[in-house]
């Protein structure tokens, strides 16, 4: 799992149909300081958060379609905690 | 999943039973501001994706779960078509 901070999201019509009614969410991991650690990736929304939050994600497909509850679909990540203090 | 743009395609003749008839394509990972970033990939195409046009992929086993119950040996799949990426940048 990573820290990160959802920067934005991303609107797609045509995507996978387990991916219909959860938010795609831009996040930039983080170091431990706050800076940026690589580019963003996009996870999909298990926790209602929001942009701006700093939030943990996972970046492995089982975790991330469980927490999702899709699984068999194609999801390699998803943000599955907000509200973080370090 | 990660942003990409489509550059471009493969053909491939000799290939995978279950690869016959999967498009195959050629993206370009992009950062948080539309730019290139890294290397190109070949990805397999669930979602009818063209040239030119900025996609989310997904990586790892979870990119053959798209063509299931067929399981075509992919790392990489494109699973939807970007409309907009809305990144505000408020000091963020």
């Amino acid at each position: 799992m990573l820290i990160g901070r959802i920067i934005g999201d991303v609107v797609a019509t045509q995507k996978a149909p387990s991916h219909e009614g959860r938010k795609i969410l831009v996040v930039q991991p983080l170091n431990l300081d706050g800076t940026d650690r690589g580019d963003p990736v996009l996870a999909l929304d298990a926790v209602d958060a929001g942009i701006g939050e700093r939030v943990l994600i996972t970046t492995e497909g089982f975790s991330a379609m469980t927490a999702v509850g899709r699984p068999n679909s194609p999801i390699d990540a998803a943000v599955i905690g907000v509200g973080l203090f370090l | 999943m990660l942003l990409g743009r489509v550059i471009g395609n493969v053909v491939c003749t000799m290939k995978d039973a279950s690869l016959v008839g999967q498009k195959l394509l050629i993206v370009q990972p992009l950062d948080r501001k539309g730019r290139d970033t890294g290397r190109p990939i070949v990805a397999l195409d669930s979602v009818g994706a063209g040239a030119g046009e900025t996609i989310y992929w997904c990586r790892g086993k979870e990119a053959s779960f798209p063509f299931l119950p067929a399981e075509p040996p992919t790392e990489a799949t494109i699973v939807g078509i970007v409309d907009s990426v809305n990144i505000p940048e408020r000091g963020l």
